[in-house]
């Protein structure tokens, strides 16, 4: 006990994805024992033995592990960094061995949709927020852990890499939590933010993939940048109707999570999201690309679901309509691009109603 | 009837173990106390100098004096006032021990406020107003239902006829044994106070301390069997900050000396008829700072006597106060306005006949007792062990460590009040007890808007006698498609059903329809031939409310 200031702290990362890995180096460069858990036994013993994980070189104070478990018996501070689409099926294996005093901040963008088998979703039963959870949600569905954040931002994990200057945002309800995230993570190249606006900022780093695969699309055809840029400029306008309409506020969207990680997946080959537009509009199919990426972008999936949403709550939403469209081979690309040139947007900005 | 009878044996027969006994004999000591912490946190979190908190203090209770006085304040309070501005007029700003007499008015102030709200709780009186309200209720029960010369001192029926404390009974005797018990019930009439008593004393509880509104003092004998249930009182009027941290500190520290406690988290009536949706965190918080203190100066933290939350939802046909709530709900006339006292129980005449009315007609009231709860809201077992969604074991302890050593936070604790409350709002929905009366209020109600489209709320409340009848075949075809409904949240638990719903639906109507707003001038809905009849819809939409956050309306 006494001896809290010469031991290092131990901090867990569950998830060895290229973000994933890229925080655990910024935990590790911090001082921090880090913790790394690999789920595949056999890329564990391949990153353990090559000290690479994701293209990114390991920071020697990194361990890497198979066993869950581990994680938190020997971690208060998580990190968990996996897929939306594996992180409840994660999580439950979790939580019998979480406590209530563990601090998680997860930094996975995209929904949990959970359906129960019972159900079908119908025009008379719609899907909702009911089916719907952001991350922080499903921690706290399925765990006894109230101290939640998230990491949002433009943190494209190669950049991080080679150590690029860089922020992000941590958000909680709870203090303790942001200032653990930036005593944790905070150094001279990586600034940390602060919100209280959980649901907020996870809904920013969610709903920016949307927009990102339709930026893709306008540079895959080619359409320059003055295109990309009033594509960009009404995708955030949607970002905050369908945010709101699910639980955010505005401010949110306008900040470092919104605006910001919004500016760096739409203009950067590096973002998976922008990937998968750029190479529909070369004319890929799109079980071609997913086949053929490592990582999974969350921005297909993230369509599928905010398209059924946006039906239920009645939420005007022409890029993310066409989208789906496009990815369901409903329209072409051309006929998109045609339709959203001529579709009648209302007033330029109209959310920041004066309060 | 055939309702089997249920005796609960006194958890604690020796009275002179009853925490709130202890407490009464050590008054002095306790109120001392509660002056000395609730002085040391206002200082350290005091927002301005401690001069201009107390001369924000006399202001607003110079206001209050003024707008709004009562019957049962301190003859001497202006004077008191006066007093105090004088003296801290008196004190030279030069002076060196000016901080020093500006601290002891604070502490002198803390002092009587402790004083003001500590309850004066005296074991014979309490035994004397139990058994009047026991025994009392009971004769006029039988005197009114049973027939004869005889009958009132006929032990046929008792005031557990009338009353029914269902739900998690045993569970909250368990958990009174394990630790402290904080009971947070709806609050829908002024009746509620002197009903929970009652409950509590018939489930073998030992008395709970009791935050009560001071506007009940008003009234004689309320104000008798209050002071007697061992109630403390809660001053609404009273929104100044040195206030309020006196009350939260006596309420936390009789929690922390395992007096078990009760208050209404809504803060005050349900002025619209519906089931809370919102609650006041002041004195909730109580709760998770006294488990927390315990914890901190416990020599063994896993062994430390933990505090219980415990839901009850209380259900009327008929709520005496109803058409002055809704009116007042329906004006809203601004935010900051005095509570206004002359309702249907400000006086001690209307009480009693309404007592009578209440005991010679039929119309009966569940008390519905919720699973306890640790402070997060988690469920607890009969032993009192908390578990999370999926059954895992949660030591409360974790929630308050931050590298393994318990810590206060003050801004955890203030998002730790949110979960709870939220989780309270929750159990309210599922214990709420629905009767035939709310559901037929319910249904006309709704029928009214519907066929109505155009109208808004308030234009719906003004419609005309023509148009406020209804078609009793329609009515009965949509009653059985929202009981229907009802029925199937009820299997899910997510909400509970009166016995008399379970009746063909005929039967059911004649029932709601016979019972609800039983007592007003005006009932609210009546059958006459094969049309349903709104006569009042204040009152109506009041009872409507009732069934409000299932969202029932898609099925009508």
């Amino acid at each position: 006990m006494g001896s809290k200031n010469t031991s290092k702290e131990i901090v867990g990362v569950i998830g060895a994805g290229s973000f994933g890995t890229a925080v655990a180096n910024i935990l590790a460069e911090n001082e921090s024992q880090v913790i790394l858990y690999v789920r595949d036994p056999e890329k564990t013993k391949t990153i353990t033995k090559e000290r690479v994980s994701s293209g990114q070189k390991l920071h020697e104070n990194i361990e890497v592990t198979n066993n869950l478990e581990e994680i938190p018996s020997k971690c208060e501070v998580i990190f968990p960094m996996v897929p939306s689409a594996n992180f409840r099926d994660m999580v439950i294996k979790l939580a019998p061995h979480l406590r209530p005093y563990h601090v998680l901040i997860h930094g996975t963008k995209g929904f949990d949709l959970f359906v129960p088998k019972q159900q079908k979703i119908t025009s008379n039963n719609p899907l909702t927020r009911e089916h719907v959870k952001t991350i922080s949600e499903v921690i706290k569905e399925e765990t006894s852990v109230l101290r939640v954040g998230c990491l949002a931002g433009p943190n494209l994990a190669r950049e991080l890499d080679q150590r690029k200057p860089a922020a992000t945002v941590v958000a909680s309800h709870f203090d303790e939590v942001i200032k653990t995230g930036q005593r944790l993570l905070k150094n001279d190249r990586f600034m940390i933010y602060g919100s209280r606006d959980l649901i907020g900022i996870e809904l920013c780093g969610i709903l920016k993939n949307i927009i990102a695969v339709g930026a893709g699309t306008i540079a895959g055809m080619d359409l320059g940048e003055n295109a990309k840029s009033l594509f960009i400029s009404r995708g955030l306008v949607e970002m905050v109707y369908i945010g709101k309409a699910l639980g955010g506020n505005a401010q949110a969207f306008l900040g470092l999570a919104g605006v910001g990680d919004l500016i760096a997946t739409c203009t950067s080959n590096l973002s998976r999201n922008f990937t998968v537009g750029y190479r529909l509009a070369k004319g890929e199919t799109l079980n071609e690309i997913i086949d053929s990426m490592e990582e999974v972008a969350e921005g297909v999936k993230t369509i599928n679901i905010v398209n059924q949403l946006a039906e239920s709550y009645k939420v005007r939403c022409p890029i993310t309509e066409t989208l789906y469209k496009i990815i369901h081979d409903e329209m072409t690309i051309q006929e998109a691009h045609g339709y959203l040139m001529n579709f009648p947007f209302r007033a330029e900005i109209d959310f920041l109603d004066a309060q | 009837m055939g309702r089997k009878k249920v005796r609960y044996s006194e958890i604690v027969p020796d009275k002179s173990e009853w925490p709130i006994v202890k407490l009464s004999r050590n008054r002095k000591t306790f109120i001392e106390e509660v002056t000395n912490e609730a002085y040391d946190h206002f200082l350290s979190n005091k927002r301005g100098t401690i001069r201009e908190e107390i001369e924000m203090t006399i202001h607003r209770e110079k206001l209050r004096m003024k707008a709004n006085p009562w019957k049962v304040d301190p003859p001497d309070e202006k004077v008191y006032w006066k007093n105090v501005q004088a003296r801290l007029l008196d004190i030279n700003p030069d002076d060196k021990d000016r901080d020093q007499q500006e601290k002891e008015i604070l502490k002198e102030i803390i002092l009587r406020y402790s004083e003001e709200i500590s309850g004066n709780f005296k074991k014979s009186a309490y035994r004397f107003a139990q058994s009047f309200v026991t025994f009392g209720f009971a004769r006029l029960l039988n005197a009114a239902r049973v027939k004869g010369l005889l009958s009132l001192f006929s032990r046929q029926l008792d005031i557990d006829d009338k009353l029914h404390v269902i739900g998690e009974t045993e569970h909250i005797r368990n958990l009174a044994k394990k630790g402290t018990v904080v009971m947070v019930p709806t609050h829908f009439s002024n009746l509620d106070s002197i009903l929970i008593g009652w409950a509590i004393h018939y489930l073998g509880l030992p008395p709970f301390i009791y935050g009560a509104g001071l506007n009940l003092f008003n009234i004689k004998i309320l104000a008798y069997f209050m002071n007697s249930l061992g109630a403390y009182k809660v001053d609404r009027r009273k929104k100044n900050p040195i206030y309020l941290e006196t009350l939260k500190t006596y309420s936390r520290n009789a929690m922390k000396r395992g007096c078990h406690s009760l208050f209404f988290p809504g803060g005050t009536r349900s002025r619209s008829g519906e089931i809370e949706s919102s609650l006041k965190v002041g004195l909730l918080s109580t709760a998770i700072e006294a488990q927390r203190e315990l914890y901190l100066n416990a020599d063994d933290p896993d062994n430390v006597r933990k505090v219980f939350i415990v839901p009850v939802v209380i259900n009327y046909h008929f709520t005496l106060e109803a058409p002055s709530l809704i009116k007042e709900h329906l004006k809203r006339t601004g935010r900051e306005r005095y509570y206004v006292e002359a309702d249907e129980f400000s006086t001690s005449y209307k009480l009693s006949t309404f007592m009578f009315k209440f005991f010679t007609k039929g119309s009966d009231i569940s008390v519905n007792v919720g699973k306890g709860m640790d402070i997060l809201g988690n469920y607890v077992d009969d032993e009192g062990n908390s578990f999370d969604k999926n059954g895992n074991p949660i030591n409360v302890k974790d929630y308050f460590l931050r590298d393994k050593k318990i810590t206060f936070d003050a801004q955890r604790e203030n998002e730790y009040v949110r979960v709870l409350a939220k989780r309270v709002v929750e159990e309210y929905h599922k214990y709420n007890r629905v009767f035939a009366s709310h559901l037929v209020a319910y249904t006309a109600f709704k029928m009214l808007e519907r066929q109505n489209p155009k109208l808004d709320l308030y234009h719906v409340l003004r419609l005309p006698d023509e148009d406020l009848e209804l078609d009793y075949e329609e009515f009965k075809a949509k009653y059985k498609k929202l009981r229907t409904r009802i029925e199937k949240l009820h299997k899910k638990g997510l909400v509970d059903m009166a016995d008399h719903m379970k009746e063909r639906a005929t039967d059911s109507i004649a029932h709601g329809l016979a019972n609800v707003g039983l007592y007003h001038d005006q009932r609210p809905l009546i059958k006459k031939k094969d049309k349903i009849i709104v006569q009042d819809t204040n009152t109506l939409y009041y009872y409507h409310n009732r069934m409000n956050g299932y969202g029932l309306e898609k099925y009508i």
